[in-house]
């Protein structure tokens, strides 16, 4: 059952092709030696090569080459070993030489794939056409004077790398996927953090809508858009705005557009400039990209675990279910963490801890991962107390809300409230003597035949036992008891 | 105490050797310079600025470096800069408005490394702006006078050739033992042999282009004019090396070019492209032609006929490349950073207003050539064939290179011409560089040594060409010539000696 | 390829040069005659031929990713006609 959208003539399918924009890490600059943290003061990351001063030449980034090569090993894709550096000549306030380094026709990687999951728990491949390296622009301030815009060239010449998929997308759900998934290979590598918000990663979102069967029709490009939310609201917008061109017997115009999320749709770029000539040729201050075979799979060598080849282990060595590893693989941190608890543990009751109790903590404390209040190491000692019946998991969810708060050791915070659970044969029987006592009348009804009011007799036997009864003997007892 | 004359007459090698054996000081030589440059400059305007203050006091530390035993190979040798060197802390302008207020914050790697030898800068030599041109009239700042004259028409204003027209004029002019100078299609051969000096384009790579304006970056060179071949080979010696920050420098050590000068001929094949008989060339250059082979011919060397086929199409790939990467290049000249600001009502009306404004007629052609055979739709059929067409012309090289060792041709198609004259049409002036451009299209070294007077007692020079990175057989080939030709002519216009 | 007046804008508008209407008609002229010339390349045969981006034949060097630039604003602003504090300014721009 495929997306579409309901127009006045009939469904409509959504056709999308995604650019994403992804900031190399790397300490130095694509092609200066300016440094590339970001939220440093106004261009004092900034060279004379970065600011295009008369003379200046570029020079490349070996760390910047070898974080494409991974990047493309993760989308398995081809390497070139011969690439071209060409220049993309337009003029704008945040690209003083005039002209950004990009690659055009040899871009390093070629043809690869990115495999997204669904909701409904399908699996589908998108094909990333290729990935180049190129210069990143400057930042114009547009809000900081009534006349002037202002320019800071910290971000000129940051190496980016542009990854482009092919039209394969067909619904902002798998869009969303789709940059989650690219994200999450990004982060594993470490080439990109992904952080939509601080720029670090951008999306250009290309949409054309057709009847089913029809070839490919006219699209628009929706650039810069900053969130996943956003593009998937995006895609929606601009769908709907041209099927209503196209229904009106109009035809929709090829051009690029920005999304306005306050407003929930696109709208055209002020700039006429929508057929930009950019007059690619090589940079002739460069010279071909040549890539020694034994170097990249040396880099080959080193690449971490990539998320597609964890999952498939997290449930082949632990035996979670498909959503449940795609969860805990999602970000490479998670699913170190995980590990540590499952590691010689009960590996689904660590998998139903860290998805559920730890990430609603980690959610409601605003923490991540990385900084989460609980370690892997203190959830594993958790996991330990309830194997070896010192608490139940009534009792440990309690120590968790604890170690939570106080980031104590589970053990520390047992002793200290006194949380071990009662395994004493004769004070379970005095507890569940004592609740029947206080219950005459529910007792006459469970044995006049009444049997769910077996959990109400074990609610109060754990009541009066402040939750500590081990439960398999408080069953027991109940069970033995109530029978007469 | 030596006059100004005499000491602005000595040859580099010469005056160095002065130096050492404290005939006069590096201030006394500096300072004679200087004279020279403020009697004489106002009229031949060879130099765009004069840096008295600096050069003296460059000159004074040459002086104590040379008493403490320390100094460098170039101590307290006075040289001009063609001002497309950027120099720290001294205004660069390219001879364009659009930089008229710059002040790089650095020093050029070719510069640096003249300073590394304790070179003393007089100032920065007037050129075509933006290197483009082949008679220093496109400069903003005024043309250059050819300080020769017609021996039968002595008022006629010459132009020195271009584009390192005032490099060329003050070494020429005694303003200076020697200058720094930039060969695109010529630009460095061609002025020398208006000149009546030598000076040599090397092999592309051989010296880095860091903090040199760039024109068209795969064809750019720098290297030196001076008066003789000798003076050059001294020159280049300081000014080559790889620079890591230039990813088109070549990593090679450099050879003693000196000594290559005085190697001689013998045994070495010297090719003659019958190409380069070019229809029109006037008789007495073809004369000098033939009386340079006999020179080598005398020494030893072998006189090969070679074909280069594609030599014709030269000029034409030139001038689709050139223009083409000088577009993009001076992409960067918008008013925002650096340079002339004309204010314009949004960011297209400041770019548009401020490049009119400070680019003048010839650099605004070339941008537009450029612009148009890169744009939509003509690429492959102009710049594509363009590069396919240079990599013939290349090959017709490599493949005469496996015959000979050297190539000998002349340098220019005439001698200095008037101020005026070729300026009707844009491709007259062209046609100046048919000699010099296959070299710079296929990145070969050239250097161009003055052999010999014309009619009118105009100099003329013969341009010897080589294989990449031999400037040594090169230099041999022209050492020869040197001394057989003993061109001891000087101009009309010359320092110390000039009314 | 000869060059009618709204091509000699279309270019000097891609090059971000001003050109006054005046003007036009000798830029065509003049761009047109140097166009014309450059013609001649067409009859020469470059079937199988590679194109020649650049005449240094060696391969293309790396650098260590080391900061060894920037951090100095002052001096990168210094050239600047105008400048607020330490940023470079333009006309406002509106996207």
């Amino acid at each position: 059952m495929s997306y579409t959208i309901e127009g006045d003539t009939g469904p409509w399918e959504v056709v999308i092709g995604l650019e994403v924009h992804a900031q190399v890490i790397s300490n130095a600059k694509l092609f200066s030696g300016a440094a590339t943290a970001f939220g440093a003061e106004p261009n004092t990351q900034v060279s004379f090569v970065d600011a295009a001063f008369p003379g200046m030449l570029p020079v490349l980034n070996r760390e910047c080459v070898a974080q494409a090569v991974r990047t493309g090993l993760g989308l398995n894709a081809h390497i070139n070993l011969v690439s071209r550096f060409d220049r993309k000549n337009y003029f704008y306030a945040d690209l003083p030489s005039g002209y950004q380094i990009s690659q055009y026709e040899h871009p390093i990687v070629g043809a690869g794939t990115i495999e997204i999951e669904l909701a409904d728990g399908s699996t589908r491949q998108i094909g990333v056409t290729r990935l180049h390296l190129e210069q990143d622009a400057g930042k114009s301030l547009h809000d900081q004077s009534p006349t002037q815009s202002y320019i800071d060239l910290n971000r000129a010449g940051v190496a980016l790398m542009e990854i482009v998929s092919e039209p394969d997308m067909r619904s902002p759900e798998e869009a969303g996927a789709y940059l989650r998934k690219l994200r999450t290979i990004l982060r594993y590598l470490g080439t990109c953090d992904g952080n939509m918000e601080e720029g670090s990663m951008r999306a250009d979102v290309n949409v054309s809508v057709r009847k089913h069967g029809e070839p490919f029709r006219t699209r628009c490009e929706v650039k810069n858009v900053n969130s996943i939310r956003f593009v998937m609201q995006a895609i929606e917008a601009e769908a709907k705005r041209q099927i209503i061109v196209w229904e009106a017997g109009e035809t929709v115009d090829q051009e690029t557009r920005l999304f306005d999320s306050a407003r929930g749709e696109t709208r055209s770029m002020r700039s006429k400039e929508n057929a930009h000539d950019y007059r690619y040729f090589p940079d002739p201050d460069l010279l071909p990209l040549v890539l020694d075979e034994a170097w990249v799979e040396g880099l080959k060598a080193e690449l971490p675990e990539l998320p597609d080849a964890k999952k498939a282990r997290f449930m082949q060595e632990y035996g979670l279910p498909a959503y449940d590893a795609g969860v805990l693989v999602m970000e490479q941190a998670t699913a170190d963490f995980y590990e540590t608890v499952a590691r010689g543990r009960d590996p689904k009751l660590a998998a139903n801890w860290v998805m559920g109790d730890l990430f609603a903590a980690l959610n409601r404390t605003s923490r991540t991962i990385a900084d989460s209040p609980v370690s892997a190491a203190s959830l594993g000692r958790l996991l330990d107390l309830m194997a070896d019946d010192t608490i139940n998991g009534r009792i440990a969810k309690e120590v968790f809300e604890a170690m939570v708060e106080t980031g104590e050791d589970p053990a520390a915070i047992v002793d200290r409230k006194g949380l071990r659970q009662v395994t004493d044969t004769g004070a379970i029987d005095a507890a569940v003597d004592q609740v029947l006592a206080a219950n005459p009348d529910k007792l006459a009804e469970f044995r006049g035949g009444k049997d769910k009011l077996f959990g109400f007799f074990v609610g109060q036997v754990m009541k009066a036992m402040a939750g500590k009864g081990n439960p398999a003997l408080v069953n027991e007892a109940l069970k033995r008891k109530l029978a007469g | 105490m030596a006059s100004v004359s005499e000491l602005t007459g000595l040859s580099l090698v010469a005056a160095r050797e002065g130096l050492r054996r404290r005939d006069f000081s590096a201030r006394e030589l500096t300072a004679a310079h200087l004279a020279g440059i403020e009697a004489l400059n106002p009229r031949l305007n060879a130099y765009i600025t004069v840096t008295p203050d600096l050069a003296l006091k460059q000159a004074e530390a040459a002086d104590a470096a040379i008493a403490a035993g320390t100094a460098g190979p170039l101590a307290g040798l006075p040289l001009a800069i063609k001002d497309l060197f950027c120099t720290e802390g001294v205004r660069t302008t390219a001879a364009s408005r659009i930089l008229e207020p710059f002040v790089p914050p650095y020093e050029s790697t070719v510069t640096a490394n003249l300073l590394r030898d304790g070179a003393v800068f007089l100032g920065k030599a007037n050129l075509d702006e933006f290197a483009m041109g082949s008679s220093n009239m496109t400069s903003a700042y005024g043309p250059v006078e050819n300080p020769w004259k017609r021996q039968d028409d002595p008022s006629a204003v010459l132009v020195p050739g271009g584009s390192s027209g005032g490099s060329a004029a003050a070494v020429a002019a005694g303003l200076a033992l020697g200058a720094t100078a930039t060969d695109t299609g010529g630009s460095i051969r061609q002025p020398a042999a208006f000149c009546g000096i030598a000076g040599i384009k090397p092999t592309y790579g051989r010296c880095s282009r860091w903090g040199i304006v760039a024109f068209a970056s795969s064809l750019d060179q720098a290297g030196p004019v001076a008066r003789t071949v000798e003076d050059c080979a001294v020159l280049l010696g300081s000014m080559a090396g790889f620079d890591p920050k230039d990813s088109t420098s070549v990593d090679r050590p450099v050879p003693d070019y000196l000594a290559a000068c005085r190697r001689g001929v013998r045994g070495l094949r010297i090719g003659v492209p019958r190409e380069y008989h070019a229809e029109g060339l006037p008789a007495e250059i073809e004369a000098l032609w033939r009386k340079g082979l006999a020179w080598l011919r005398q020494e030893g060397a072998e006189i090969v006929d070679v074909s280069l086929p594609h030599t014709k199409y030269g000029l034409a790939t030139y001038y689709i490349v050139a223009p083409a990467e000088c577009s993009s290049n001076l992409a960067r000249y918008d008013g925002v950073r650096f340079g002339l600001r004309e204010e314009g009502h949004d960011l297209n009306d400041l770019y548009e207003r401020s490049r009119a404004a400070g680019f003048g007629a010839e650099v605004k052609r070339r941008i537009l050539i450029g612009t148009y055979v890169l744009s939509h739709g003509y690429y492959d059929a102009y710049y594509l064939k363009a590069q396919k067409v240079r990599a013939l012309i290349l090959r017709d090289f490599t493949d005469a290179f496996t015959q000979v060792d050297a190539l000998l041709t002349p340098t220019a198609p005439s001698a200095a011409f008037a101020q005026g004259e070729n300026m009707d049409d844009p491709v007259k002036m062209y046609l100046n560089d048919v000699f010099t451009v296959p070299a710079s299209m296929a990145g070969i070294p050239g250097l161009s040594v003055p052999a010999g007077l014309d009619s009118h007692g105009l100099p003329l020079g013969l341009q010897v060409l080589g294989r990449p990175f031999d400037e040594e057989t090169v230099f041999a080939v022209g050492g020869v010539l040197e001394r057989a030709a003993r061109f001891t002519h000087k101009p009309a216009l010359y320092a110390g000696e000039t009314a | 390829m000869s060059l009618d007046p709204a091509t000699v804008r279309r270019i000097a508008k891609l090059a971000r040069i001003h050109v006054e209407d005046h003007e036009v008609a000798r830029l065509q002229t003049e761009l047109n005659g140097i166009l014309g010339w450059i013609e001649q390349l067409q009859e020469v045969d470059v079937e199988g031929i590679p194109p020649l981006t650049g005449a240094a034949q060696i391969a293309l060097r790396l650098r260590e990713d080391v900061v060894t630039d920037g951090g100095y604003p002052e001096r990168v602003l210094a050239n600047a006609p105008e400048h607020a504090g330490n940023f470079y300014t333009v006309p406002k721009v509106v996207e």
